[in-house]
């Protein structure tokens, strides 16, 4: 056998490329550009959790830890997540420490499917699912979210989907790319069809604390009766603007968190010491150190939604993560050309809808994490844009 | 509103009334009139430039003053606060609690005139029984803003 593709694994091989990846190779050949395509905080991490990390370095905590994380830290996670979202996790059980979100997405879907297994996920989502679920063998299976209905997950696009292969559905809101999040009645009909069809239940919550509007997150975790068909995967990298630390947990009963240890021992061993200590100061305070980035968020939310109304770019409302995601099919452009045009023109970056699947397609992304000066110079030149379609 | 109002002033106090309507979610006339009423009740006491005196090409002298005084009968500390906060020298006074009582921020064109002013006008102010001064090197941060220039915007210009 010649050396080639034909050598390489043929589920990865065959996996599309990131239109994010894409997007990033035409941005970054350009000079002094605006971007609101960054999905990350533009805030550095609160100065006392730098400084517990440099700390635990000079303490020489420089060792492997346990392979579920630090105890004190995974029972600082339990707590956290009782006392904001309602959820009873032993600790020592129910909690893993990961290497961000994506481990954990990648470790449940690993220790919960076999080949072939089909996994309903919504769309436009988060890049990466799709490919996640068929590096771990399985089929992922898109469903459709609308503006029509703000981008919640319907019940019966779900139900459109589901056959008797499905063994799991994966959901993230507040949600990336559309900023759109779940009414409680959505939370509890979703679960209601996880249990009718037998599903295991995937939650990435990772934007929990950032809803707006005085709208609060509804968990899955605080549903009565999910808790052993739920994988609840949050992490510190939005909310406490710690993505470069790639700190995040992951929450599951005990009869699935045995297998998905088995997988993160023998890959990761665990997650990095200075890190861990990191996250656990930043368990000491957490409403504190949120609330001026979370304030500042909704403010920049709210002038991005009167700007794109008083430039005539119709968007839903986002009431949750920090992206907007306008509608700008009506300019007669693909996604993909509205952002390759607007970059060349005004020098904005946003990223096109159809990076986060195909019914993304008559949008862009546009992150709010980035200072008002530049969102408003942004905001003044996509109209400056429009107006010449 | 007026949380997130004083919030976006003490970052920008030059925001435009529009912006901080957008932001804020009300109308533009509706910021002008909180700021109006804030200023009528004192809440806003003034507005004013964050100056970073040390690229100035001028010297200039700021030095800080811990200042023990004998507390009177009527009024305690605040006749003689009320006094030395009058003079123009001073920036800025505070009661405190530890060592000494008040402590003050005073500015001055030269070394020389800062001492002069320790020496000839506040020691000399009955019921002052010490002072110690302290000459300000180098700011590092001030009215919340750091002095050194912003870094580089360390992300990548497109992530997901």
């Amino acid at each position: 056998m010649s050396l080639g593709p034909e050598r390489l694994a043929r589920h990865i091989v065959g996996l599309p490329k990131s239109g994010i990846r894409e997007f990033f190779d035409i941005v970054s050949t350009r000079r002094g550009v605006i971007s609101l395509a960054i999905g990350e905080p533009d805030f550095d991490t609160p100065w006392h959790i730098r400084e517990a990390a440099i700390a635990s370095l000079e303490q020489g905590k420089s060792h492997y830890t346990g392979n579920a994380g630090l105890a004190e830290l995974r029972r600082a996670i339990a707590d956290y997540v009782r006392d904001r979202f309602g959820g009873a996790y032993d600790p020592m059980r129910e909690v893993l420490v990961t290497v961000g979100a994506s481990e954990g997405l990648d470790l449940a879907l690993r220790a919960l499917l076999n080949p072939g297994d089909e996994v309903l996920f919504h769309e436009p989502c988060f890049v990466s699912y799709g490919p996640e679920i068929a590096m771990a063998h399985g089929v992922p299976v898109p469903v459709e979210t609308r503006v029509e209905d703000n981008f919640r997950l319907s019940i019966d696009a779900l139900e459109a989907k589901v056959t008797p292969r499905t063994r799991a559905l994966l959901v993230n809101f507040p949600n990336n790319p559309t900023g759109a999040i779940l009414e409680p009645e959505d939370v509890r009909a979703i679960a209601d069809f996880a249990v009718r069809h037998d599903l295991i239940l995937i939650s990435d919550e990772i934007y929990a604390e950032l809803t707006w509007g005085g709208k609060r997150h509804t968990s899955f975790a605080a549903v009565p009766g999910l808790k052993e068909r739920l994988v609840l995967l949050n992490g510190y990298s939005k909310a406490w603007a710690m993505t470069g630390f790639r700190m995040a947990w992951v929450c599951a009963p005990e009869w699935m968190m045995d297998t998905i240890l088995k997988i993160h021992q023998y890959q990761i061993m665990c997650a990095p010491t200075p890190s861990q200590y990191a996250a656990l100061e930043a368990m000491r305070q957490p409403a504190e150190d949120m609330a001026p980035m979370l304030r500042a968020y909704e403010m920049r939310r709210n002038y991005l939604r009167a700007a794109f109304a008083e430039a005539g770019i119709p968007m839903h409302n986002p009431a949750g993560a920090f992206y907007a995601f306008p509608q700008v099919g009506r300019f007669g452009l693909s996604s993909r050309d509205f952002a390759v045009r607007l970059l060349d023109a005004e020098n904005v970056a946003v990223v096109p809808g159809s990076a986060f699947g195909a019914c993304g397609e008559g949008f862009v992304r546009c992150s709010y994490a980035t200072g008002i000066d530049q969102l408003k110079e942004a905001a003044a030149r996509i109209a400056r844009f429009v107006k010449t379609l | 509103m007026v949380e997130s109002l004083l919030e976006i002033l003490r970052n920008n106090a030059k925001e435009s009334p529009e912006t901080m309507a957008k932001m804020l979610g009300v109308a533009p006339e509706a910021v002008s009139a909180e700021i109006a009423r804030l200023e009528r009740e004192g809440v806003i006491r003034g507005w004013q430039a964050i100056v970073n005196d040390d690229l100035l090409p001028k010297g200039h002298v700021t030095a800080v003053i811990e200042v023990r005084v004998t507390p009177e009968r009527e009024g305690g500390f605040d006749r003689i606060a009320e006094q030395v906060s009058r003079f123009e020298e001073v920036d800025a006074a505070y009661l405190m609690s530890g060592g000494y009582d008040l402590l003050l921020f005073v500015s001055g064109a030269s070394l020389l005139s800062v001492a002069r002013f320790v020496s000839e006008k506040l020691a000399t102010i009955h019921g002052v029984l010490s002072t110690a001064t302290h000459f300000k090197l180098k700011t590092y941060k001030q009215s919340g803003v750091l002095m050194a220039k912003p870094g580089e915007d360390g992300r990548l210009a497109v992530t997901p």
